[in-house]
Parts: C-alpha cells; sequence; structure tokens
C-alpha cells in the first residue's frame, strides 16, 4: 500500500504522535541522568527534582524584596503585554483588512505602506519605540502590535480581496452599498480567516513579547529567563519555557474551538 | 409591447482585442431570451454588460428608456452558475438579505416587527421555489439544485425588471436540470419575469426560450482573430409569451415541482 493512502485511526494517531515527545524526553533523562552520575551538581541538565524545587521556590514563596510569588506575577505581567498586543493588532487587523480588502482606492492607497511597513524587522524598531515611547509597558506592547498586525493586515486584506466576484455582484443586485458589503457580506466571511490569522501570529507574538521583556523590564517571563540566565539556572528556564509553550497550546487550541464554535459555516462538515 | 431593454450600437473592447462588436437589440417586456453561442463568442460579456458589472466601450444600455449607469443595482437581478449565495447565512437569512439592505441602510440587519416581516415574505419565496424544508440550512449543507433554487430566491424577493442567469444549470445534473426547468418556467410565469439567459444547452435554449439569440463572429481574419467581435447572428423569435407552452415533457413534471416535494 502506498505511504499517501495510510490513513491511521484516531487512537493510533494519539499513539504515533505521542512516541517522538516521549522519546525526547526519555532521551533528555538519560543524558541528564549521565551528566549527573560524572558531577552531581551539574546545573546544565537539571533533573526533574530540581525543576521541581527551582520552580516551587518561584511559585510558593514570597520574593523577599517585593513580596509577590514571582511565577505568577511573572505570568500575569507577560499575559497582560501579550492579550493587549493581540488585541490591537486583531482589531486593526480587521478593520485595516476590511476597508483594504472591499475598497479598491484604499487598497491603492494604502496597500504599498502596508507593504512596506510588513517587510521592516519589528525588532529594528525597538530601539525606535523605547526612544519614543519609553521603557515602560507601551513600548512592549507596542512592538507586539507593529511585529504582528502587518501580516496579519495583509493576509486578511488578501482573503476579503478574494470573495468569489459574484458574491459581490450579487450582494449589488439585492440593493447592498459598499458599508453594507462591508459589514454583512465582507466582515463575516472574515472572522474565520482573522481567528486563523491570531492563531499564526501567536507564534511571533512570543517572540516580540519575550525580546521585549528580555531587553528592558523588571517582570515578566522573558524577563525571568533572561535574568536567572547569569547562574545558569537551567533548574528555572526549562520550565518556564515549558509553561510558555503550554500556555500557547491552551490558546491556540482555544481558538481554533472558538471559531468552530461561532462558524460552523466555515468549518465544513462539522455543522 | 414597448422595449423594456435596448442596446444601441454596443462594442466592447480589451485593449485591441474586440469581443462584441455592433450589438443592436431590444428586449420586450415579459419576454424570455436565451442567449447561445460557441465559447469565447462573448455570451457571458453581453450579460455582464446588462447586469451592469462591465461598461460598453462604445454604445448605450437603456432599460425603461433610461441609462444604465456602468454599475449592479437592484433592477436587475442575477443568479451565476456558482457563489451566488452567502456561505454565511442559512437560506433564511440569505433570502432576507436583500430586504434588510434596503429597509436598514446602516445596520443591514432588521429587528423587532420589520424582521418578522421580512422573513415572512422570504420564507413565502423559498417556499415557492421548493425551499420551505430547507429555511435554516447553509449553503454547504444544500445540494447543487437547491443553491440555485435559494439564489433564484434571492433575486426574485427584490422583484427585479430583468433576471439575468449565467448558465445557471450548467453545474447541475440532467434530472435536476429538468426540475429547475420547471421550476424558472413556472416562475416566470407567476411573476410576469423578463429573463435573460446565457446557456451553452441549445435545448435547454429553445424549449425555455421566447427568443434565441445566437452569438458569434460573423467575419474571422485568421492572422488577427481577436479583432473581430461577435454579435448576434442569429435572432429567432420563438413565440409570444401568452401562446408558450407547458414543459413538452407534460404536466406530470409540473405537478412534481410543487414547492414541498422536489428532490434535489
Amino acid at each position: 500500500m502506498r505511504w499517501v493512502n495510510r490513513h491511521m485511526r484516531r487512537n493510533d494517531r494519539m499513539i504515533a504522535g505521542a512516541v517522538p515527545i516521549l522519546a525526547l524526553l526519555v532521551l533528555y533523562l538519560v543524558m541528564a541522568a549521565q551528566r549527573h552520575a560524572l558531577n552531581p551538581g551539574d546545573k546544565i541538565l537539571p533533573l526533574p527534582d530540581a525543576m521541581a524545587r527551582g520552580l516551587s521556590a518561584l511559585l510558593f514563596q514570597a520574593d523577599p524584596l517585593s513580596g509577590h510569588f514571582l511565577f505568577w506575577t511573572d505570568t500575569f505581567a507577560s499575559l497582560e503585554r501579550l492579550g493587549l498586543g493581540l488585541a490591537l493588532a486583531t482589531l486593526s487587523a480587521l478593520v485595516a483588512g476590511l476597508v483594504l480588502g472591499v475598497l479598491p482606492p484604499v487598497r491603492a492607497t494604502l496597500g504599498p505602506l502596508v507593504t512596506g511597513i510588513a517587510v521592516i524587522p519589528p525588532i529594528a524598531l525597538l530601539p525606535v519605540l523605547f526612544i519614543a515611547l519609553g521603557l515602560g509597558e507601551t513600548a512592549k506592547v507596542a512592538l507586539i502590535v507593529v511585529g504582528i498586525a502587518p501580516p496579519m493586515i495583509r493576509d486578511l486584506t488578501d482573503y476579503v480581496a478574494s470573495l468569489p466576484r459574484e458574491q459581490i455582484i450579487k450582494a449589488q443586485t439585492l440593493g447592498a452599498s459598499s458599508w453594507q458589503i462591508m459589514i454583512r457580506v465582507a466582515l463575516p466571511q472574515a472572522m474565520p480567516r482573522l481567528i486563523q490569522a491570531v492563531r499564526l501570529a501567536l507564534g511571533p507574538a512570543w517572540v516580540f513579547l519575550i525580546s521585549a521583556e528580555a531587553i528592558a523590564s523588571d517582570t515578566g517571563l522573558g524577563y525571568r529567563i533572561f535574568l536567572v540566565r547569569r547562574y545558569l539556572s537551567m533548574d528555572v528556564i526549562i520550565p518556564y519555557v515549558a509553561w510558555i509553550a503550554l500556555l500557547a497550546i491552551v490558546m491556540d487550541f482555544a481558538l481554533a474551538q472558538a471559531s468552530r464554535r461561532l462558524f460552523p459555516w466555515a468549518h465544513g462538515a462539522s455543522h | 409591447m414597448t422595449a423594456l431593454l435596448t442596446l444601441r450600437d454596443v462594442w466592447v473592447e480589451f485593449g485591441d482585442k474586440i469581443v462584441l462588436e455592433k450589438i443592436n437589440l431590444d428586449v420586450a417586456a415579459g419576454s424570455f431570451v436565451s442567449i447561445v453561442g460557441p465559447s469565447g463568442a462573448g455570451k457571458s460579456s453581453l450579460l455582464r454588460l446588462v447586469l451592469g458589472q462591465e461598461a460598453p466601450t462604445r454604445g448605450t444600455i437603456s432599460l425603461d428608456g433610461a441609462v444604465l449607469p456602468p454599475e449592479c443595482g437592484p433592477d436587475r437581478g442575477v443568479v451565476f452558475q456558482r457563489y451566488s449565495v452567502f456561505p454565511h447565512l442559512t437560506a433564511l437569512q440569505n433570502t432576507v438579505f436583500g430586504l434588510e439592505c434596503a429597509q436598514s441602510p446602516l445596520l443591514a440587519r432588521l429587528f423587532g416587527r420589520a424582521r418578522r416581516a421580512a422573513q415572512d415574505e422570504a420564507t413565502a419565496m423559498l417556499e415557492a421555489v421548493g425551499l420551505a424544508d430547507a429555511l435554516h440550512l447553509y449553503p454547504a449543507q444544500m445540494s447543487g439544485g437547491m443553491q440555485q433554487r435559494l439564489a433564484i430566491a434571492q433575486a426574485l424577493l427584490k422583484r427585479p425588471r430583468i433576471l439575468l442567469l449565467d448558465e445557471p444549470f450548467g453545474a447541475l445534473d440532467p434530472g435536476i436540470r429538468a426540475d429547475m426547468h420547471v421550476l424558472i418556467r413556472r416562475l416566470w410565469r407567476e411573476h410576469a419575469l423578463t429573463v435573460i439567459m446565457v446557456t451553452h444547452d441549445i435545448r435547454e435554449a429553445f424549449s425555455l426560450g421566447t427568443r434565441v439569440l445566437a452569438l458569434d463572429k460573423r467575419r474571422h481574419d485568421p492572422h488577427a482573430p481577436h479583432r473581430y467581435g461577435a454579435t448576434v447572428v442569429y435572432d429567432l423569435p420563438l413565440r409570444p409569451r401568452e401562446d408558450a407552452p407547458p414543459m413538452q415533457d407534460g404536466a406530470q413534471e409540473e405537478q412534481q415541482a410543487t414547492p414541498q416535494k422536489v428532490a434535489v
């Protein structure tokens, strides 16, 4: 049987998907155990108990200086920045994508500008943002927005502009104005695509968040990772990275589910 | 009968390619005009002109004596072969949309009594095209025939002066196509419609139309085939409206098309 025809059942797929992850975990444990056998004080590949100890200090013991439980303040600070950045970028992508996608003159006028901004590496703009907006929260949120909004706008614009011409014509023969076409024909159809764009933007958004926090911050997941790096505290870094991965997966899953629930017509056979 | 739609010396050119040349046409109110012709003879171009999707390079098109603006409007309804319904709306929402646009410029949504009235009107129209049981289905849940019925209902609810059909049944199975012929014939009579239909099915053109137009190139330059456009080479009046026979296949099929039991 050809490999292209080898479809797997659900249970088999779960097992197959778990194998490489488990293999990697085992590989790590074996390597960590080897290093610890040679040098019990090894910090590069900490064993799970060391990670648990490292993390529990941040989880359950208040920081003597600030009185905060650092793991949680880091998490909330990062999620607040990420959430604000994502919300602003999503909103601007929706508005700009609709206007640019539906109205050809606006697309002709602003399209090149959006493309121009989109090709600038956002990290290169970080100094500009820090100078213009200061070192506070605004600059960090702005970096996320500047980083992810332009590609989202471009994606949504292209999608809206490529809605079948027949639909736009049909709407006009039903008496719809440009505005009505935008809000009743283009907007609802753009929503599932917007959620898709947010899912794809989550990765870059985390990159920009961690970068901004690494450079100028006093709290946040990225700040903590870069801070403890000085002490080779892999026992904190690894759990933090795993925590970030978990948060990202949960967000992605929630967005995918929301799209299925809210826009069943866009997900074919599922309704 | 006076002409509802008039085309005077209409040309369509793209650069130096001439698509349609010197079209002169009068379409009487209440007629069912079928347009046939080989691929690339400008059938759909002609339809797009009347629709307002494209403007003629030269010449004038007038509806009820007034020159048409180069833009689509609710006075001309259209059903395309595909994509003429909105995938994100149910059948009922798709049909109500036209009423909402007219009555609610800002939100394009109706509420309360106006909403119920619009829904009743739309439901009646959906029943007339045989979609009484499919009010709350999304287009993706419907067969091709049901989607075309929906597109027709959507268009008719706006009471257009002309209904334009661009190969509306081209993608349907033969059996369903026959059902659709009965339906469109019945709607044409009941609503006193004026219909222009582009088709590549000659039999369909002759069995439905009161008049058949054949488009083709009159002249052909083998060295520059794009320099001559197509025009109306045959204009066959078949029968006046009142003589339009029932479907050749008899009254039996007419019965089958009653709304509630359409097998699509």
